[in-house]
């Protein structure tokens, strides 16, 4: 295993504060001395105009529709991914690194200034699924799901023993987080990543075709049902509830229809493996990110096709014989709503509050954690998008709903971002959560109007 | 105020860089081609900035593969990698695909740019190197 690591020197700890790139901008100062004055002054400058504590930062630095506000209610807490919030609005965050030893934090507001600490952490595996439902916290790492037992105040009992009810789900580097979400039958969904990118026979390489009956999708690209209550099941006391779904982060239970939803991250390097077929342009706008709404035995067609939101039409994979405008078998099921490419869907919530405005209720809140498979040209996402349901279906076009997360405007280079969403929850009063796996913030956006 | 202090302290900051640039790729046409290499077959991974994609691709700065061996160098661009590799305590899980349809000149200018970009300074890889790399399999 040594000889797996890598090792980076660490020149940065007295700049952390400042944006990433400066570290580039030191590393590249070792020889050229003449440079280290207007670097130092520059340095200097800058981090002057940082010195602003978080919350004096006008919203957080989020931009939002009239009549929202938004705070920081931590910060520097770790990779935050899932966040799941009790009925006494304390919070629950997994990180995807554990922190002392530890993977969820418990975050509570014991003097009421608005700014949450880390009141105890647990559970000795980190990961990205959380979720809260009848009297249980359930919480996942990259192959198991356990739950701890909650108080009637829904704070976890015994945070050194839960149950682990799900094990032996296969995460083989690529795609590896579980997701999960819980319905009112108790029943467990559990996301289960293909580990590859359109099951090419050589993974994202140059005019690689795909596998023959791709192999992946009878262990993972898909969705898993498992029982709440029940211990150590696995894929053969597991239902196959939903597949041809290449990864899934962001999923919600919807109960105005009483149904799945997803948020599947599309495919990447469209360009990069089939440069004949796609432009560089295309391969950075194509396939749509996808909401879809899943029955049981639903197939959402990864690798067979992708969607094209451009065409609005299922397109064949360039690797099963397609050629950007041959289309695929009708028989997969079609998005509920189509986004722009690889702005990375991490966070999904139907929001049920009564604290913003009436266009809100029932509507799906999504948190795009930003792309990189857009490169060479600039990225996108970064934000919290909305689309508004009515019936159990959109009711209008998406719209972006908070956005400044990134703290710069244009991101070429994906470390450039200083936030990125992933997260999502809502509070007992109707405020939206949200947080940030680079550095470690969450956000509560609230209505104030 | 704060804002016009900002912005003095982050044109500065351009402008270093800039100057930086210029010295730190010599005219040298290897750079240069070596850099258009890298826009076309590596960017969309490792980013414009070399610093990666977190958890997924890798970053180039000063790692021991970009800096070290170079017949380990040139193995991975030849047959590309696939074992998760941890940096700093982070863990990228992608695999990289072979890039061996490159020619040996155009890895042996791209194995160059990157040796001395992103922070990197490190000795030019020739094409004979990659020659013989290839040649050995
Ligand atoms: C499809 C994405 C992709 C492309 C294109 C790509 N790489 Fe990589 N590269 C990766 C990934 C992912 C790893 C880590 C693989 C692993 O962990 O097994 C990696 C690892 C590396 C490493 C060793 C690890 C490190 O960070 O130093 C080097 C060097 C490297 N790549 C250079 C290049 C160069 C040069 C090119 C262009 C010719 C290139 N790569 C193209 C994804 C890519």
């Amino acid at each position: 295993m040594i000889f797996d690591l890598l090792y980076i020197k660490k020149f940065t700890s007295v700049f952390k504060p400042l944006y990433v790139h400066l570290d580039l901008n030191l590393f590249e100062m070792k020889k050229p001395n003449y440079k280290i004055f207007s670097l130092i002054a520059a340095v200097i400058l800058m981090s002057y105009s940082f010195t602003d504590r978080k919350d004096d930062i006008e919203n957080a630095g989020l931009t939002l529709p009239a009549g929202f506000s938004a705070a920081t209610i931590s910060e520097n807490i770790g990779r935050a991914r899932h966040i799941a919030i009790n009925k006494n609005g304390e919070v629950y965050v997994r990180l995807a690194k554990l922190v002392d030893g530890k993977g969820t934090l418990f975050l509570t507001d014991d003097d009421k200034d608005g700014k949450f600490e880390v009141k105890f952490s647990f559970g000795d595996f980190s990961g990205t699924g959380i979720y809260i439902k009848n009297g249980y916290l359930y919480a996942s790492s990259n192959e198991e799901v356990f739950r701890f037992k909650l108080d009637k105040e829904e704070r976890v009992i015994d945070p050194n023993n839960p149950e682990k009810i799900i094990t032996g789900l296969i995460a083989k580097n690529q795609h590896e987080t579980k997701s999960l979400v819980v319905d009112n039958q108790d029943n467990v969904y559990v996301n289960i990543g293909a580990y590859s990118n359109s099951c090419q026979v050589k993974d994202r390489s140059l005019e690689s075709p795909g596998m023959v009956g791709c192999p992946i999708l009878d262990s993972a690209g898909g969705i898993w049902k498992f029982k709440a209550d029940k211990l150590n099941q696995s894929y053969n006391n597991g239902e196959h509830y939903a597949t041809g779904l290449r990864n899934v982060v962001g999923l919600d239970w919807n109960n105005a229809t009483n149904s799945l939803f997803v948020m599947q991250h599309g495919r990447d390097n469209l360009n990069s493996s089939w440069p004949k077929l796609y432009t560089e342009k295309q391969s950075a706008d194509l396939p749509a990110e996808c909401l879809y709404q899943i029955k049981k035995g639903d197939n959402a067609g990864w690798p067979y096709m992708y969607y094209d939101q451009i065409q609005k039409k299922k397109i064949l994979a360039p690797e099963y014989g397609g050629d950007g405008k041959k289309e695929a078998d009708s028989k997969f099921i079609n998005p509920t709503v189509a986004f722009p490419g690889h702005m990375a869907p991490n966070g999904l919530l139907f929001y049920t509050g009564n604290q913003f405005p009436e266009k809100y209720k029932n509507g799906a809140f999504i948190a795009f954690h930003g792309s990189w498979n857009r490169s060479p040209l600039p990225q996108e996402g970064y934000y919290v998008a909305f689309v508004p349901f009515k019936d159990g279906k959109p009711s209008g076009d998406w719209e972006v709903f908070a956005k400044g997360f990134a703290g710069v405007e244009v991101i070429n280079s994906t470390r450039q971002a200083q936030h990125r969403p992933c997260g999502l929850a809502q509070g007992p009063d109707g405020s939206l959560f949200v947080t940030d796996d680079v550095k470690g913030s969450v956000y509560k956006i609230s209505y104030n109007q | 105020m704060k804002k016009l202090i900002f912005i003095l302290g982050f044109l500065l900051y351009v402008g270093s860089t800039n100057a930086q640039f210029k010295k730190g790729s010599p005219s040298s046409p290897s750079l240069l081609k070596g850099k258009a290499v890298y826009t076309q077959y590596c960017l969309p991974c490792h980013q414009a900035d070399g610093g990666g994609v977190m958890n997924m691709n890798p970053p180039l700065i000063e790692t021991t593969y970009v800096l070290g061996d170079k017949t380990q160098l040139i193995n991975i661009l030849l047959k590309g990698l696939n074992k998760p590799i941890v940096i700093d305590g982070d863990k990228y899980t992608n695999p990289m695909p072979a890039v061996s349809h490159l020619s040996d000149q155009q890895i042996s200018d791209v194995l160059t740019y990157v040796r001395n970009s992103f922070g990197n300074k490190a000795s030019a890889v020739s094409a004979a190197e990659v020659k013989a790399v290839r040649a050995k399999k």
